[in-house]
């Protein structure tokens, strides 16, 4: 059969061939080509976006709540160089995107053609590879390609750019199986001799922690389940970075809750004085180190990462495992098991103990009201409210962020998408939609800051155009909350330019939309109203208005050693005096 | 906010003023990194040292294998042992990077840069400068009556030297390719 083919079609054809339902996208000259090959046929749906920067987003959503890569589609000039903050965000949080994106013809690549940008050069450092397709034939091997590199090894995104012509010209489409196997081979299996050490490292250690993060997902659901094997076979506490939070179950016996700058009083002052750190699949960001001179003195901290650059980029290790967290626990269980292996457990009962003790500080306390709401009471009802719902919780960014994943539990992998190493306001609308676009049937949840959202809040046409029930749950403090906490606490309380002015009505931009929304002020409705919006069957913005000036704690200062935590206005008043609530 | 006992607008606290509190000192290493030759890839390679902040004292590159498309590029960079680490690795992160050697580690190597000089002037100056010539072993690639171009090839310690030299006797122009380098032996 002959395969000769356009271009465009060729686009059309490899996605199918690797298996993509949706893409996200946005027309423009320069893809006219393929979206006219997307108009001939039913097997990809194509969601309209209203910005690329939410079609990326939207990408994301859907890559992180199902473990495949997200597919964009995007013009030429402006559609490329919005999709850079979505590119970024991806690359920092290692998720796998796939982006296509037109290009003026070759003979104009150059001359400064209508709607040219030099995409590849823009996003060079903000994909983990990206290729300029100047032949027809060697288009749909470079797009396997492109799978291959955004899904091996540390994930990330890609860029595949199409100038028109090439999408026009015909030549042989080449398939899966017809392509040369790929140079770019991660190493996957860890160096067995560094796993037994480990498992050595663990039968001596005295107060172990396991640090885990992102990679334990991006690993896969297997990862996930070897990381609540290995805890339970040596009752090692448990904590995780923003990005690994559901990794471990919540409700597990050895969960002591996220760690960071924002992270719980038990969770860092266990990392602070730990004997033995294991960390899986985390980078040892500056939002959990805090000050490196003084992380973790005390401790051998071992290393498991797939990309070996991530391994002494901040901290020293003592033991490196180059490897896919997934075969790195294998193994380490098999070698456990094997030889019997026993931890000093009456030396971990007492490290318990101390964390135990560390618990009891109930860090998360805050007082609550009953005439406003308090945004940790929001998020706790929510929770209640939703625990027992088949729930995906997507975020913006800023204080609400925190609090989300303080008082939000997750039990599996997959189920908690937020924007963590860039950081990016308007990530949480359109990347509820890409959850939703994948999980048509589950409670798709954003919580989001009232800034944030505004950001890209004309994706809720999108969602509206789709049927897509997202429910936006807005904590309204009428602020930029974390910037204006950081200038309460660091810019001595000079509120530049941190308040939400002439905000929108919501409930009437809902309406607007096309879609429900409705405010809640008052904490005795607050059930009903987070109800209502579990409820009603369709797209769904609950305004809450929150207290305005609450701050997040605990809250490790920028350049702060772990113990040296703030806590919250709630449990250190009154209770610390002189020393202030810098707890050491 | 008192009992948080921040002091109002204390910048000591802020972000801005974190020190590397890690600095050591700084070590010269040659690399030689093995590329596809694709477009783009020397890009991607300088992008990342200006990216991250790493130095590049010397960069070379050319395609040593026209069938296989494979480049060779040969950088001598400066940084603490814990950055030339970094370096290695995030080179080796680039998809199209196949081998990264760090040739300053992985034994004895020899390492060649070529200068070419252009030195003009009359009389004396101008027999002292192919006296010297003649002792560091360069040619004469061009000749005129007024000047010399000279070809030297070496370490880049000996270009410096004979550039030191040809100064005072009127080096007006000087071209270098930057370093090429081999490990030893097999
Ligand atoms: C695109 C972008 N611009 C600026 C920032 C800096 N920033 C971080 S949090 C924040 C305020 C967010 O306000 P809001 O969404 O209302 O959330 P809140 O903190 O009030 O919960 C800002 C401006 C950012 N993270 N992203
Ligand atoms: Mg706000």
């Amino acid at each position: 059969m002959s395969r000769t083919m356009t271009g465009a079609r060729m686009v059309v054809e490899a996605l199918r061939d690797q298996g993509v339902d949706t893409v996200f996208g946005y027309p423009g000259g320069a893809v006219l080509p393929i979206y006219d090959e997307l108009f001939q046929q039913n097997d990809i749906t194509h969601v309209l976006v209203r910005h690329e920067q939410g079609a990326v987003h939207m990408a994301e959503g859907y890559a992180r709540s199902t473990g495949k890569p997200g597919v964009v589609l995007v013009t030429s000039g402006p559609g490329a160089t919005n999709a850079v903050t979505g590119l970024t965000d991806a690359l920092m949080d290692s998720i796998p995107i796939i982006v296509l994106s037109g290009q003026v013809p070759t003979f104009l690549i150059g001359t400064d053609g209508f709607q040219e940008a030099d995409t590849v050069g823009i996003t060079r450092p903000c994909t983990k590879h990206n290729w300029l397709v100047k032949d027809t034939a060697k288009l749909s091997e470079t797009i396997h390609k492109a799978f291959h590199v955004a899904t091996s090894g540390r994930p990330g995104p890609v860029l595949v750019d199409i100038p028109k012509d090439v999408q026009f010209a015909e030549d042989e489409y080449r398939g899966l199986k017809q392509i040369e196997p790929a140079r770019y081979q991660p190493v996957r299996k860890g160096d067995v001799t560094a796993i037994t050490q480990l498992a050595e490292l663990i039968e001596k250690a005295e107060r172990p922690i396991l640090y885990t993060g992102g990679g334990v997902i991006n690993s896969g659901p297997g990862a996930s389940q070897l990381l609540r094997e290995l805890a339970d076979a040596t009752n090692i506490p448990v904590t995780s970075t923003l990005m690994g939070l559901g990794a471990y179950p919540a409700s597990g016996r050895n969960w002591i809750g996220m760690l960071g700058m924002h992270g719980l009083y038990e969770a860092n002052l266990a990392m602070h004085d730990c004997d033995l750190m294991i960390n899986i699949g985390a980078r040892f960001d500056d939002r959990i180190t805090g000050r490196v001179a003084d992380f973790s003195p005390g401790s051998i901290k071992a290393h498991i990462d797939i990309d070996p650059s991530s391994i002494n980029k901040v901290i020293h290790v003592d033991l490196a495992i180059t490897g896919d967290v997934g075969h790195v626990l294998e193994d380490l269980l098999k070698i456990w098991k094997s030889r019997g292996r026993k931890t000093n457990s009456a030396a971990i009962g007492k490290w318990w103990e101390k964390i135990e003790g560390w618990k009891s500080k109930n860090c998360l306390a805050y007082k609550n009201s009953d005439t406003i709401i308090k945004p940790q009471y929001a998020l706790q009802r929510l929770q209640a409210l939703t625990a027992g719902h088949d729930r995906y919780i997507t975020t913006e960014v800023g204080q609400h962020q925190m609090w989300a994943a303080q008082f939000l539990h997750f039990d599996d992998p997959n189920r908690w998408m937020t924007s963590g190493g860039l950081g990016t306001m308007g990530y949480g609308l359109p990347a509820s939609v890409g959850v939703q676009m994948a999980h048509r049937d589950s409670l798709v949840i954003n919580v989001a800051g009232e800034a944030s959202w505004l950001m890209n809040m004309q994706e809720m046409g999108t969602a509206v155009q789709f049927r897509l029930p997202v429910k936006q749950f807005i904590l309204n403090n009428e602020r930029l909350g974390m910037v204006r906490q950081w200038q309460q606490l660091l810019h001595g309380e000079r509120y530049s330019q941190s308040w939400s002015d002439s905000l929108p009505d919501f409930v009437k931009l809902a309406e607007a939309f096309g879609c429900k929304g409705a405010q809640v002020q008052d904490p005795k409705d607050l059930d009903d109203a987070i109800r209502q919006m579990i409820e009603y069957d369709g797209p769904f913005i609950l305004d809450v208005l929150v207290e305005k000036h609450e701050n997040c704690f605990p809250m490790i200062p920028s350049g702060k050693p772990h113990n040296e935590m703030l806590l919250g206005d709630a449990s250190t008043e009154g209770a610390i005096q002189g020393a202030g609530a810098a707890l050491v | 906010m008192n009992a948080l006992n921040i002091q109002k607008g204390a910048s000591s606290h802020s972000a801005y003023d974190l020190r590397d509190p890690n600095a050591q000192v700084e070590e010269r290493h040659t690399l030689a990194v093995l590329v596809e030759n694709e477009p783009g890839v020397l890009a991607r390679v300088i992008g990342l040292f200006s990216g991250r902040g790493y130095n590049i004292d010397s960069l070379t590159v050319a395609e040593v294998d026209h069938t296989g498309h494979q480049s060779r590029i040969t950088m001598v960079t400066s940084g603490t042992p814990a950055v030339i680490e970094q370096i290695k690795a995030q080179l080796g992160r680039i998809v199209p990077v196949h081998e990264v050697h760090d040739l300053t580690v992985e034994g004895a190597s020899v390492e060649r840069e070529l200068g070419l000089f252009k030195v003009c002037g009359q009389g004396d100056k101008r027999v002292e400068a192919l006296r010297i010539a003649e002792i560091f072993r360069a040619n004469v690639v061009d000749s005129t009556l007024e000047s010399f171009v000279f070809e030297l090839v070496g370490t880049p310690s000996k270009l410096d030297a004979f550039a030191e030299l040809m100064r005072p006797l009127g080096l007006k122009e000087l071209a270098r390719t930057g370093v090429a380098a081999l490990a030893r032996g097999i």
